[in-house]
């Protein structure tokens, strides 16, 4: 196979040089956003999404963003991933600015460096558990008996060795979200970005998934962003970023969080779920 | 400091792992592809079916031409007519037949485009992969439509003026009386029916591949 148009061993060199050394954390920040705008135009109105937000965060950190619905969770979201262009402002990533990324590194940059966790699961439908867990390092040119063997152990690891070659309509939704996590494990990434993973799950499996999220943040080191209107949420998290209209209203730290009584009354909920089984 | 930092970027990926990720080959794009349209066979069979049917009557209309000529049938001013209009249809059912199937198919895909692109797949290996798998579609389908076109309406011929008109239609490449014969006419039923569907699946997933991943994860049918 030729190299597409436009790459050049030169240019593959140019890319490990800018890529390269961010990948390998030489800051403390994984993510930093500088005054990050965006606005959407619908028809003759300009929606203001996000209107100036400035976040820090570190690496191995488990983020929150939380905030009512239209507050633009998901618009931040999408502009820390890379999934979409801010209007003014810039994301840095391992101190990288996303606005200088070209097509190509912006591909590696989601390939390598970013896991991302949707609420609508978004496996793809003709695969089965294995190949979308394998998808991505497929992108990452992994050789085949690698990706085999790394796609079972991480499958294993989010308890599903015993479906490896069901289809995601075979899946119940907290099985489809664990083969998704593993997928955004695939190529060891540095940050795991979730929008909502716990959206369309039931109370239990929601907290098994939050549960199982925050394990891997901290055998693995990964820093987790996640935006939710899942209290439960709260527990687990570092800090938690409080965004209203398109800014951040506070941002609380853990050791000041004060949500015991309302997660003790979630776990009776679920306790009693579990006994009447 | 700058030891440290030195020696973590020389763990960073080497130029050759960024090589084979950029270029993905393109036997893993041909799989891919195949998947899809095996995976998905109802879905393809329905896509490919349209294609079947429109390259069937394209040729279908070719064949009727050739017998009508076989047959001696006076090429008058209005039969003339009749049949450029024929083979006017032909073109354009067989056009938006294909063009629609493969709008459908690549647009109710979009959501997977974006996906795709979310784990790292550049915007030229989306593209290729819809490439493959409608050339793949448009050349089953068009190869057996067009002999299916041909072979029936063959038949009705046949059938209708006795089996002598078979053996005085033009069956090569040329015709008796100048201008093409059948095999022409099949092969350009062919390529037209593939080449519409490779078209007609590259422009929207071009259009797809090309957006934000955002807004391509966004789109809902
Ligand atoms: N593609 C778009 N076009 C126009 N407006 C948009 C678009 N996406 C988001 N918006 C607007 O931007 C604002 C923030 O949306 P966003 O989806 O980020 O909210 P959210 O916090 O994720 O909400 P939810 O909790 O309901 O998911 C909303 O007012 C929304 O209407
Ligand atoms: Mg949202």
């Amino acid at each position: 196979m030729q190299m597409p148009e436009g790459l050049t061993p030169e240019k593959a060199e140019e890319i490990q040089e800018r890529l390269g050394p961010a990948l390998e954390q030489v800051s403390e920040y994984v993510v930093r956003t500088r005054n990050l705008r965006k606005t959407y135009q619908m028809g003759k109105v300009l929606v203001g999404a996000l209107r100036g937000v400035d976040l820090d965060i570190k690496r191995g950190e488990y983020i929150s963003i939380m905030g009512p619905s239209g507050s633009g969770k998901s618009t931040l979201f999408n502009m820390i991933g890379g999934l979409d262009k801010p209007t003014e402002g810039s994301v840095y990533i391992n101190e990288v600015d996303l606005a200088q990324l070209d097509a190509y590194e912006l591909a590696w940059l989601r390939c390598r460096t970013i896991g991302y966790i949707f609420q609508t699961f978004n496996l793809i439908p003709v695969m089965t558990a294995l190949e979308n867990v394998t998808l991505p390092m497929i992108f990452a040119g992994v050789p085949e008996d690698d990706r085999k063997e790394r796609g079972i152990e991480l499958l294993r690891r989010v308890g599903l060795g015993d479906r490896l070659h069901h289809k995601p309509a075979e899946l119940s939704g907290g099985q489809q979200q664990r083969v998704a996590i593993a997928r955004a494990f695939a190529n060891d990434p540095s940050i795991i970005l979730a929008d909502e993973p716990t959206g369309n799950l039931d109370l239990k499996t929601g907290k098994e998934i939050i549960g199982l999220l925050k394990e891997l943040n901290e055998e693995k080191g990964v820093t987790v962003i996640s935006a939710t209107h899942d209290l439960k949420m709260i527990d687990v998290s570092d800090r938690v970023i409080w965004i209203r209209d398109g800014v951040i209203a506070r941002i609380e730290e853990r050791s000041k969080l004060q949500v015991e009584a309302a997660l003790a009354v979630e776990d009776a909920l679920i306790e009693e779920g579990g006994n009447s089984q | 400091m700058a030891e440290a930092i030195k020696e973590r970027a020389s763990r960073g990926p080497t130029r050759g792992e960024i090589r084979k990720q950029i270029q993905l080959p393109l036997s893993e794009a041909f799989r891919i592809s195949w998947r899809y349209v095996t995976i998905r066979l109802g879905r393809s069979l329905i896509t490919a079916g349209t294609i079947f049917l429109s390259v069937a009557f394209l040729m279908s209309v070719f064949t009727m031409v050739a017998a009508a000529k076989a047959a001696g049938q006076e090429l008058d001013q209005p039969t003339i007519a009749r049949y450029t209009w024929l083979v006017t249809m032909g073109f354009l059912i067989c056009g938006v037949g294909i063009v629609n199937a493969l709008l459908m198919s690549v647009t109710e895909r979009f959501r997977e485009i974006g996906t795709m692109k979310c784990l790292g797949a550049l915007d030229s290996f989306i593209v290729r992969m819809f490439l493959i798998e409608a050339g793949l579609m448009g050349l089953f389908a068009a190869l057996t439509g067009g002999l299916a076109g041909l072979l029936l309406m063959s038949a009705w011929s046949a059938f209708r003026a006795g089996f002598s008109v078979l053996g005085k239609m033009d069956w090569g490449w040329t015709g008796q009386g100048g201008g093409y014969g059948l095999l022409a006419y099949y092969l350009l039923s062919v390529a037209l029916g593939m080449i519409l569907s490779v078209i007609a699946a590259i422009i929207p997933a071009w259009r797809a591949a090309s957006l934000q991943a955002a807004d391509a994860l966004r789109t809902e049918i």
